[in-house]
């Protein structure tokens, strides 16, 4: 495939075409629709951290006047243990089932245990507190190292490890080399242990559904997720009813990072629906979010790295233990697989351990798991580069992956753009720039790299001319960051016309074919994929069409600025036929122009970039604050420049958030002490500096566009380019986040000693 | 219990609605005044997502009981731009990225005009303090601040 060169729309910052909409306040997110006849929908949620539920009794809530139905786990498809797993996408409908409505066990305070529908929310809210319960509690476990204690609460009796019941649900491992052999070559060895808190995906906007059920099963679903397909299948499978039946219209979604992969709220609804035949809302509050959905996990990781005097890593070992909350599945793909993937190790050994316990399921998080190794492993290069003299760039250029490099994961890489960014980096304006110095308060600098996979996978897009010849183009992916300005600009490019001539709309689960989930940082580049096939079948029409018209080969025609030309002077002499030209002839020539694709898209590869932080650090108060910020990262191809910086400066800020103040806390009965947005504290405004930007393009040779994903690896390397830029200010290293005042102060405070090198 | 009568003004239009006495604004305006614009982010003043002005003073709706809006005049997200003519604000938003997802942006841009009316030429510390109430998780708040601060000075050229 050949690039696109001399474009006219893409890489410029065009209009979104979602944009009036949402700067007028009519964009309809999934609480802002509603159907006559609407009753509302409340969860009961489970007060215990783990509890056996002996009986449930919802005898009185069915009884309360304004009540419609009651739901519990009885009603919803049971994906028994025994059976084995049943899998949607990463998926275990097991352990889905279980999520949605506690079965055999309450397993986090928060678990869903019944649902109610009543004519008002008030009702709804007083129906759950009148069903009775019957728990036996049971011991609880949280934090990873007392899960993994051999006489630790097992939350899963079924689940064994080396032969043992066990809260470790799974192990994986990437290994190249022998690091044994590669250790004895080091010249100096590091090994750290780091731990991470769980954080949330945070999106502004609380999950929601509406949803209509028809006598005879017909279900339409209004609700917001990072995949209406998603939506349908788990619905569909938890419910019993056929995906035919089930429409799911994706509403404008209010922010996801990951967090709305999975559904929480749309089978209860529907089964509620169902049951008492009226439309049925659910909306969480942000104590459920805080409570119920995400976070990501919290971990323990152990990273060992050795590098010979000259500066070449020899051998690494990392060892990522991730909380997988109450059911299996936490991202140890990401942390063991992306974390030392920037690098070019002969001998590595990378593993990764799913620890089940009494908190919240995980959800995916931004490039999830990635962060969580990019954190140890970044930090530990950090300090072997100090221990060698070493610039910390330097050290990461001498040792970078590039093409034809072997990942410990599989693939050999193509041609990447990860040394790039190092050298962008280092020719910055940043990196050259003095720090500044302030009495009380302490300047540093870090530098961090990272990696994230980017994914492909099944996407379907129809594009249609409309009769007075504009385009229409149809996708199936929920719209979180921009991808239908980036479509806009793509499909104008190759029809050569005004970009504003071409409307984006993300089709509901009925009118488009199946287009899987909004992640994996996958949908402008898969999208624009099956967008840009469609739009070169639909030129190869209008070539056609135009030849029938002038009566000559369809070979002689060539489609240039919007318009069908005659190839050469040759071919014949005629005015040429605009894309409204041939619209308006479309009936006599053989009908309406349109073409649809579907595929399961190849060729996502990977992306890398490169932060520099500068931190400042109030020694008197403990705070640090980031006061310089740029991110580097190979994008592949900027289709719409605004919109790849906005999702560089979104992952950045949520990385510092993680890295200096976001964090659960748990009381002493294992509940979330924080659940809002007061206690956990996501940055605002005033907490950030402007965050600058340097995109640099290696195309995709495997992309009509050249098109990278952009949106997960610019979390990656936030936590430890901040922890590096603190150790850079204080002189001293944390190794664990956040990095909040009170351990900031401690830190200063305690002369600790220094873990040394060997 | 009974319904409460409320008669007060939004957008500069004379509105009236019965609303249950512990309602918020919030609920208000999104329930029987049809007003989904303003967003529920945490009902609890800490997002700013249904950020409003009330007499020109800006304050989160879902801090304000519905029945408290009696006699007064209150400007949501709806009544931003005059007719088909955006607000310079709206227009800026849209002309630089200011916006990812949208949630956020309704009660963004109500708190920014908010600002412009009251400091018309803003420092980038002030523009930051005065959104410090609105929370944005997709943009970073960069293209945020920026298009607020060259509103402002498009504003101040005209």
């Amino acid at each position: 495939m050949n690039v696109v060169t001399n474009n006219k729309w893409i890489g410029q910052r065009t209009i979104r075409p979602d944009g009036m909409d949402k700067v007028t306040g009519r964009a309809q997110f999934a609480a802002d629709t509603n159907m006559p006849g609407m009753i509302w929908g409340k969860v009961l949620r489970s007060p215990h951290a783990h509890a056996r539920i002996k009986s449930i009794n919802t005898a009185k809530a069915e009884a309360l006047p304004g009540v419609k139905a009651v739901v519990t786990a009885r009603d919803i498809v049971d994906f028994t243990i025994e059976k084995g797993a049943v899998m949607l996408g990463i998926q275990d409908m097991r352990w889905m089932c279980r999520n949605v409505m506690a079965r055999e066990k309450a397993l986090f305070p928060g678990h869903p245990v019944a649902a109610v529908a009543a004519t008002s929310e008030a009702i709804a809210a007083e129906a759950c507190k009148l069903i009775e319960v019957d728990y036996e509690v049971l011991p609880f476990v949280i934090e990873i190292e007392d899960a993994i204690k051999p006489d630790a609460p097992i939350l899963h009796e079924f689940n064994k490890f080396e032969g043992k019941p066990s809260n470790i649900a799974g192990r994986l491992e990437h290994k190249k080399g022998d690091i044994a052999e590669g250790f004895k070559k080091a010249d100096i060895v590091i090994e750290r242990t780091f731990t991470t808190r769980p954080v949330h995906q945070g999106y502004i906007e609380p999950h929601a559904c509406l949803i209509s059920v028809t006598p005879d099963g017909k279900t339409t679903i209004w609700s917001s997720s990072q995949g209406q397909f998603m939506v349908r299948a788990m619905t569909s499978l938890l419910t019993g009813i056929p995906q035919s039946d089930i429409r799911a219209i994706p509403a404008e979604i209010g922010g996801g990072f990951g967090g709305k992969t999975i559904v929480y709220l749309e089978p209860l609804a529907t089964i509620l629906a169902k049951k008492s035949g009226r439309p049925v809302k659910m909306v969480m509050t942000r104590e459920e979010v805080m409570r119920a959905t995400g976070p990501t996990s919290g971990s323990k990781s152990t990273v060992k790295i050795g590098a010979t005097r000259d500066g070449k890593i020899v051998a690494a070992h990392g060892t990522f233990y991730l909380q997988a909350g109450a059911l299996p599945g936490s991202p140890i793909r990401g942390a063991a697989g992306c974390s030392f993937t920037p690098y070019d190790i002969p001998n590595l050994l990378s593993e990764g351990y799913d620890v089940c316990s009494n908190r919240s399921k995980v959800a995916a998080y931004r490039a999830p798991g990635a962060p969580i190794g990019a954190y140890a492993v970044e930090c530990v290069l950090d300090e072997v580069a100090e221990a060698l003299k070493m610039d910390p760039l330097d050290f990461r250029l001498k040792n970078a992956a590039r093409e034809g490099v072997k990942a410990a994961h599989g693939p050999t890489f193509p041609r990447i753009g990860y040394i790039e960014t190092l050298e962008a980096a280092r020719q910055s304006d940043h990196y050259k720039a003095p720090l500044g110095k302030l009495p009380g308060k302490l300047q540093g600098r870090g530098v961090a790299s990272g990696f994230w996979f980017n994914a492909g996978g099944e996407s379907s897009a129809q594009v249609n001319i409309t009769e007075d010849g504009n385009v229409v183009v149809t996708t199936g992916h929920p719209d979180i960051g921009g991808s239908r300005a980036g479509i806009a600009n793509i499909c104008a490019e190759l029809l050569g016309i005004d970009y504003r001539r071409v409307s984006v709309i993300i089709g509901d689960t009925q009118t488009i074919g199946f287009s899987n989930l909004t992640g994996g940082s996958r949908v402008l580049f898969a999208s624009s994929i099956v967008v840009t096939q469609s739009t070169e079948q639909i030129i190869k029409t209008l070539r056609e069409r135009a030849a029938k018209i002038w009566e000559i080969d369809p070979e002689a025609v060539k489609w240039e600025d919007g318009a069908a030309h005659p190839v050469s002077p040759n071919a014949g002499q005629f005015p040429p036929l605009t894309l409204k030209d041939l619209a308006e002839k479309a009936p006599a020539m053989g009908g309406p122009i349109g073409a649809g694709v579907q595929l399961n898209t190849q060729g996502a590869d990977g992306g890398f970039g490169t932060h520099i932080c500068d931190v400042e650090v109030d020694v008197d108060l403990g705070i640090a604050r980031v006061i310089r910020y740029t991110a580097v990262q190979d994008v592949g191809r900027a289709i719409h420049p605004g919109y790849v910086e906005g999702q560089l400066q979104g992952g950045v800020a949520q990385g510092i958030g993680w890295a200096l103040n976001e964090e659960y806390i748990y009381t002493k009965e294992g509940k979330v002490d924080n659940p809002g947005f007061l206690d956990y504290r996501m940055p605002v405004c005033s907490d950030l500096p402007m965050i600058d930007c340097i995109m640099v393009e290696v195309p995709n040779p495997k992309h009509p566009q050249g098109v990278k994903g952009v949106g997960e690896v610019p979390l990656v390397p936030v936590m430890a380019a901040v922890a590096n830029a603190i150790y850079n200010a204080l002189g001293k290293r944390f190794y664990s986040l956040p990095m909040s005042p009170p351990k900031v102060l401690e830190v200063i405070d305690t002369p600790a000693p220094r873990q040394a090198a060997e | 219990m009974a319904k409460v009568h409320v008669t007060t003004t939004i957008n500069g239009e004379p509105s009236e609605f019965l609303c249950e006495p512990n309602d918020t604004m919030l609920d208000a305006l999104r329930g029987p005044l049809g007003l989904t614009g303003s967003k529920e982010g945490c009902a609890s003043g800490d997002c700013g997502a249904c950020s409003i002005t009330v007499d020109d003073n800006l304050v989160c709706s879902c801090l304000m009981l519905a029945v408290e809006s009696e006699g007064h005049q209150l400007r949501t997200i709806e009544g931003m731009a005059q007719g088909d003519k955006l607000h310079p604000l709206q227009q800026k938003f849209l002309e630089m990225a200011a916006l990812q997802c949208g949630i956020c942006t309704s009660g963004m841009l109500v708190a920014s005009d908010a600002l412009l009316k009251r400091n018309p030429k803003p420092s980038e510390e002030e523009v930051r303090f005065w959104l410090a109430g609105n929370l944005c998780r997709c943009t970073g708040y960069d293209k945020i601040v920026r298009a607020v601060m060259d509103t402002a000075a498009e504003m101040r050229a005209q």
